[in-house]
C-alpha cells in the first residue's frame, strides 16, 4: 500500500477536515473507555454522511487496510481500540436524528446520535427510547447496536436488541444492508439480531430505527438496606420468581455503599450489608399495589431499613449514589479492575460468596455494584497498580471470578462485549467448534478480514495456547487491565 | 437425564453429508396443513396431511431442491423432554421435539408461560418448530417476539457438528448472538437440539374488551393506545368488531377496560383461536388459502383495501385477495413492509442469506429447498 497515495485518496473523499493523521489530533482515538488498551492509528476518518461511509469502505477494502469503527468512544472492552496501521471509522459526525414518526412510535436517526438525545428528543410526544446505559449521556446509538448495550432499565424493557426495529448497515463488500423496518418480525434470517451485538464485525451501521415506548406516568424508588448479602439475594430471587419484574432491581455491598456515602450522601445505610434500588413503573394503582407488595417482600427478606422516594428529586437522591459507584471507587483505590459476569439470579448468594472467599485469598477488596435483577454482575477488584505484583493478583483474581460465572451457567460478559479485552475468557467459554463456526460467520460477512480484525472472537490458535489454564484455574492471564 | 437421540441426529446429519444426500427436517408436521413448516414443504395445496402424512410428503417429494441430491426426513420430534426448569429464574430449556402443549401445560402449573405464544396449529406443534419459524403470537409488540426470548440453543450444523451458543441468562453479549440468529431461519443453518427461553409470570388479570368499528377507526384506535401507557396485550379487529386484550394487575386491568369501553369481558379465549390460527379467515380451502397473505409492516401504514384481519397495534395485517404478488408485494412494500403467504416460509433467495448457508451448510443438506429459486 503506497500510504500517501491512500492518505490522499481518502483525504479527496471526505470533506475538508475530516481525514486526521496527525499524531497529536489522533490521540484522543487510541483507546476507548478501557484507556489501559491504547494505539495509534495509522489515521481517523470522520464521515459526514453514508456515501462518505461508503467511500471510505471501498477505499479501505481496495486497499486492505484494517477498519475500527467507532462511536462514541465510551465501550468497556477496548472494541475500539485502533489497530496497529490501521484506520479508525469514527461515526460521530453522523449525528443527525432523521426523523421523529410519532405516529408509529419510532425514531429514525444516524448511528452518532447520543443514546440520551433521543428520549430527549421524543419527550415532547410523551415517549421514550428505553434502553439506558449508565454512558446514556454520551454514548451513541450506533454504538448500542454494536455492543447490544443494557443498562439499568433493561430489566423490564429489555436490551438494544429488543428495542431496535431497523438497520441500514453497509458491509466491507461494498453492499447496503436494510435490515427490518418500522414494524415486528419480518421475514427470513434475522440478520438485525445478529449484528445487535456483533462488536463492528459485521458491517458499519449508518442508519438506526428505534423503538419509542410510551413514559410510564408513576415511578417509585425503593431502597432495602439488609444486614447481610444473602438476604438481599433471597429478595431478589424471590421478587422475581413471584412474577413481579420491576423497572430495575440493582444491588450494593457494605464496601461500595460506604465508599459511595464518602463521596455523595445519597443517604445510604452505612451500616448495612447490602442494600436493593428497586425501582416500580406503571400507572397509579399498579404502581401503589407494587410498592405496597414490595414492602412486604423486603421485611419479609429481613430488610431493616427501607427508603421510599416518590417525587423526582427524591428518586434521583436514591439514585445518585449508584451512578457514582463508580467513580467513588476511584477514591478509594488507585486502580479498579470491572468484571462483567451474569449468573443466573439463584446462584448470586453462592457466586458473592465465591467472590468474597477469593478476595480474601488474594487479598485484594473487591467491590459489589451490579443489575441484580437479571445477574449481571459487576465485581470491581481494588489494587494499586504501583505496587509489584498487584496488578498480576487482580488479573488472576478476575479471571477466577469469570470462572466461576461460566461454572455456575453464566457468561463471561454480560453487556460490555467482549472487545480486546476478553478474547481469552471466550476459550473458556466456547469450544473449538463453536468458535470456527463464529469464524465462518464472519467470512461471510467480511472475508478478508478488515473489519475490526482481532476483536471480539479468538483464534483457535489462542485458545489452544492457553488451554489447559482454564482447566486448573487462576493462571488466566490478562493482556491488559480495565479502570472503569 | 440422558442425551435424547442428539447423538443419532449428529450422525444422521454426518451420514447425509458423507452419502450425498440432503435432510428436510420434521417436527410435529403441525405447520404441514398451511404450507411451509421445517419439515419443508411444498406449497399450500400439496402438501394438505399432518403428522406422519405430512412426513410422508416431505420424504417423498414436492419441488426440487436447491441441490439435485436426493431428499431425504429427519424428524426429531422424539428429541423430546424438559432438561431444566427453575421457575424462580423464569427460564426453560428443552428439547426442540418437546411438544408446545406439554410446555404450557407444565409453565401453567406454576402460573408463568411463554412470553411469544407461539400458535398451536391444530393443537399440536413442537418448541423447535415454533423457534424454527419464529411466529409470534398476538402479543408480539408488548410481549416480546420468539426471538426477543430465545437466550440459547444447542444445533447440529451442516458439518454435523453439535454446537451451543447463548446460555441461560438474561444478557449475554459473549460472541455473535447465532442463538436468535436461528429464530425464523426454518432449520436452514442447524439442527436445533434444545433451546432456552426466557418465560414470563402469567397475568394476575386478563379482560377483553369488544367494540363495534370499521377497520380505519380500529386502527387509529391501536395507535392511539400505542402512545398511551396501558395495560393492552393484545389489539386484533376483524369483520368489524375490534378486540382488545388487557393483562396485568386486577386494579390496572378494571381501570383500563373501563376507559377503553366497548363490551367488557373476562372471557379471554378468542385470543386463543386468534393465535392458533383456528378462527374462519385462516380455515379456507386449500384452492382459496393461497389467497391469505400476512403483511408485516409499519404499525400506521396506510390498510390494504378490505384487509381481514388486523393486529399487533397495526403491524400486522392478513390480507385476502385475488390480486396478483406483484401488487401485493408493492402493497407491502409502500406500507413500510413484506408480504408472505400465510403460512408460507419466508424467501431465503438472496445473496446474505446465502452467505450465511454457506457458513453453517455449506453442502447444503439442511432444509435446502427453502433456497429454491
Amino acid at each position: 500500500m503506497n500510504e500517501a497515495a491512500v492518505l490522499k485518496q481518502l483525504r479527496t473523499t471526505l470533506r475538508k477536515g475530516a481525514l486526521i493523521a496527525e499524531p497529536a489530533a489522533m490521540r484522543p482515538y487510541e483507546t476507548d473507555g478501557l484507556t489501559a488498551l491504547r494505539e495509534m492509528p495509522w489515521a481517523v476518518a470522520l464521515p459526514g454522511t453514508e456515501e462518505e461511509v461508503r467511500a471510505v469502505l471501498r477505499i479501505c477494502r481496495q486497499q486492505r487496510l484494517p477498519v475500527v469503527p467507532r462511536g462514541a468512544g465510551t465501550g468497556l472492552s477496548g472494541g475500539a481500540r485502533p489497530v496497529r496501521g490501521g484506520l479508525v471509522l469514527g461515526l460521530s459526525k453522523l449525528n443527525r436524528i432523521l426523523e421523529v414518526d410519532v405516529g408509529n412510535c419510532v425514531a429514525r436517526v444516524q448511528p452518532g446520535v447520543r443514546n440520551l438525545a433521543i428520549s430527549e428528543a421524543v419527550a415532547e410526544h410523551g415517549l421514550y427510547y428505553a434502553p439506558d446505559p449508565s454512558s446514556q449521556l454520551a454514548c451513541s446509538i450506533g454504538g448500542n447496536v454494536a455492543e447490544n448495550s443494557g443498562g439499568v432499565h433493561c430489566l423490564k424493557y429489555g436490551l438494544t436488541v429488543h428495542n431496535v426495529l431497523g438497520l441500514k448497515v453497509e458491509t466491507i463488500e461494498g453492499h447496503t444492508l436494510q435490515l427490518g423496518g418500522k414494524g415486528f418480525d419480518y421475514p427470513g434470517y434475522d440478520l438485525l439480531a445478529l449484528l445487535c451485538g456483533s462488536e463492528g464485525m459485521l458491517g458499519v451501521v449508518t442508519e438506526v430505527t428505534v423503538r419509542l415506548l410510551p413514559q410510564p406516568p408513576k415511578k417509585v424508588v425503593q431502597l432495602a438496606a439488609f444486614r447481610s448479602l444473602e438476604g438481599a439475594a433471597g429478595a431478589v430471587a424471590r421478587m422475581i420468581g413471584e412474577g413481579v419484574i420491576p423497572a430495575g432491581l440493582e444491588m450494593m455491598d457494605a464496601l461500595a455503599i460506604q465508599a459511595t456515602e464518602d463521596f455523595v450522601q445519597a443517604g445510604y445505610p452505612r451500616d448495612a450489608a447490602a442494600i436493593l434500588l428497586c425501582e416500580l413503573d406503571g400507572d397509579s394503582d399498579e404502581v401503589q399495589a407494587l410498592r405496597d407488595y414490595a414492602l412486604r417482600l423486603f421485611k419479609e427478606a429481613g430488610a431493616y431499613e427501607v427508603q421510599q422516594a416518590d417525587s423526582a428529586a427524591e428518586r434521583e437522591r436514591l439514585w445518585r449514589g449508584r451512578k457514582a459507584a463508580f467513580p467513588a471507587m476511584g477514591r478509594i483505590a488507585p486502580d479498579y479492575y470491572c468484571m462483567d459476569g451474569t449468573i443466573p439470579r439463584g446462584a448470586l448468594v453462592e457466586v458473592l460468596g465465591g467472590i468474597s472467599g477469593l478476595s480474601k485469598r488474594f487479598g485484594l477488596a473487591v467491590a459489589n455494584v451490579f443489575h441484580a435483577g437479571d445477574g449481571n454482575l459487576h465485581p470491581l477488584i481494588l489494587y494499586d497498580a504501583n505496587q509489584a505484583g498487584q496488578l498480576e493478583k487482580a488479573e488472576a483474581l478476575g479471571g477466577e471470578i469469570l470462572q466461576l460465572c461460566v461454572a455456575a451457567g453464566g457468561t463471561v460478559t454480560g453487556e460490555h462485549g467482549v472487545g480486546a479485552e476478553k478474547l481469552n475468557q471466550m476459550c473458556a467459554q466456547f469450544g473449538p467448534d463453536e468458535l470456527a463456526q463464529f469464524e465462518r460467520v464472519k467470512e461471510a460477512f467480511d472475508p478478508q478480514r478488515l473489519l475490526n480484525p482481532g476483536k471480539a472472537i479468538p483464534t483457535l490458535s489462542r485458545c489452544s495456547e492457553i488451554g489447559g489454564m482454564h482447566v486448573h484455574g487462576g493462571e488466566l492471564p490478562f493482556a491488559k487491565m480495565e479502570r472503569f | 437425564m440422558g442425551d435424547g437421540i442428539a447423538a443419532q441426529l449428529v450422525e444422521a446429519v454426518r451420514t447425509a453429508g458423507a452419502e450425498g444426500r440432503t435432510l428436510r427436517i420434521v417436527g410435529a408436521g403441525s405447520k404441514a396443513g398451511l404450507g411451509g413448516g421445517p419439515l419443508g414443504s411444498v406449497g399450500f395445496a400439496e402438501c394438505p396431511g399432518q403428522g406422519e402424512q405430512a412426513r410422508q410428503a416431505a420424504a417423498g417429494g414436492g419441488r426440487p431442491t436447491a441441490s439435485a441430491l436426493p431428499v431425504e426426513a429427519l424428524p426429531v420430534a422424539e428429541h423430546a423432554g424438559v432438561i431444566d426448569y427453575r421457575p424462580e429464574e423464569l427460564v426453560l430449556t428443552a428439547r426442540c421435539g418437546t411438544a408446545l402443549k406439554d410446555v404450557n401445560a407444565l409453565l401453567q402449573q406454576h402460573r408463568q408461560h411463554l412470553p411469544f405464544e407461539p400458535p398451536l396449529l391444530g393443537g399440536g406443534g413442537t418448541l423447535g418448530g415454533a423457534v424454527a419459524t419464529g411466529w409470534s403470537g398476538p402479543g408480539r409488540p408488548w410481549r416480546g417476539s420468539v426471538r426477543d426470548a430465545v437466550l440459547g440453543v444447542e444445533m447440529i450444523n451442516g458439518f454435523g457438528q453439535r454446537l451451543r451458543f447463548g446460555g441461560q441468562v438474561m444478557k449475554n453479549v459473549a460472541g455473535y448472538d447465532l442463538s436468535r440468529l436461528q429464530v425464523g431461519a426454518w432449520g436452514s443453518l442447524g439442527v436445533l437440539l434444545s433451546v432456552s427461553v426466557r418465560l414470563a409470570p402469567q397475568p394476575y388479570a386478563e379482560k377483553n374488551c369488544r367494540l363495534e368499528c370499521m377497520a380505519g377507526d380500529a386502527l387509529d384506535w391501536m395507535r392511539t393506545w400505542a402512545r398511551t401507557f396501558a395495560p393492552i396485550s393484545g389489539t386484533w379487529h376483524q369483520d368489524g368488531v375490534l378486540n382488545v386484550r388487557l393483562s396485568g394487575p386486577e386494579r390496572a386491568v378494571g381501570a383500563a377496560a373501563e376507559c377503553i369501553g366497548g363490551e367488557i369481558s373476562s372471557d379471554v379465549r378468542g385470543w386463543a383461536e386468534l393465535r392458533n390460527r383456528a378462527l374462519p379467515c385462516f380455515q379456507e380451502s386449500p384452492a382459496d388459502a393461497a389467497k391469505l397473505w400476512r403483511i408485516d409492516c409499519a404499525p400506521a401504514a396506510q390498510l390494504p383495501p378490505k384487509p381481514c384481519l388486523i393486529e399487533w397495534a397495526g403491524a400486522r395485517r392478513w390480507w385476502r385477495t385475488d390480486l396478483p404478488p406483484d401488487a401485493v408485494h408493492a402493497y407491502a412494500a409502500q406500507a413500510g413492509g413484506v408480504a408472505v403467504r400465510a403460512g408460507a416460509a419466508p424467501n431465503f433467495n438472496n445473496p446474505a442469506a446465502a452467505r450465511l448457508k454457506q457458513a453453517f451448510d455449506p453442502k447444503r443438506l439442511l432444509n435446502s429447498h427453502l433456497f429454491a429459486a
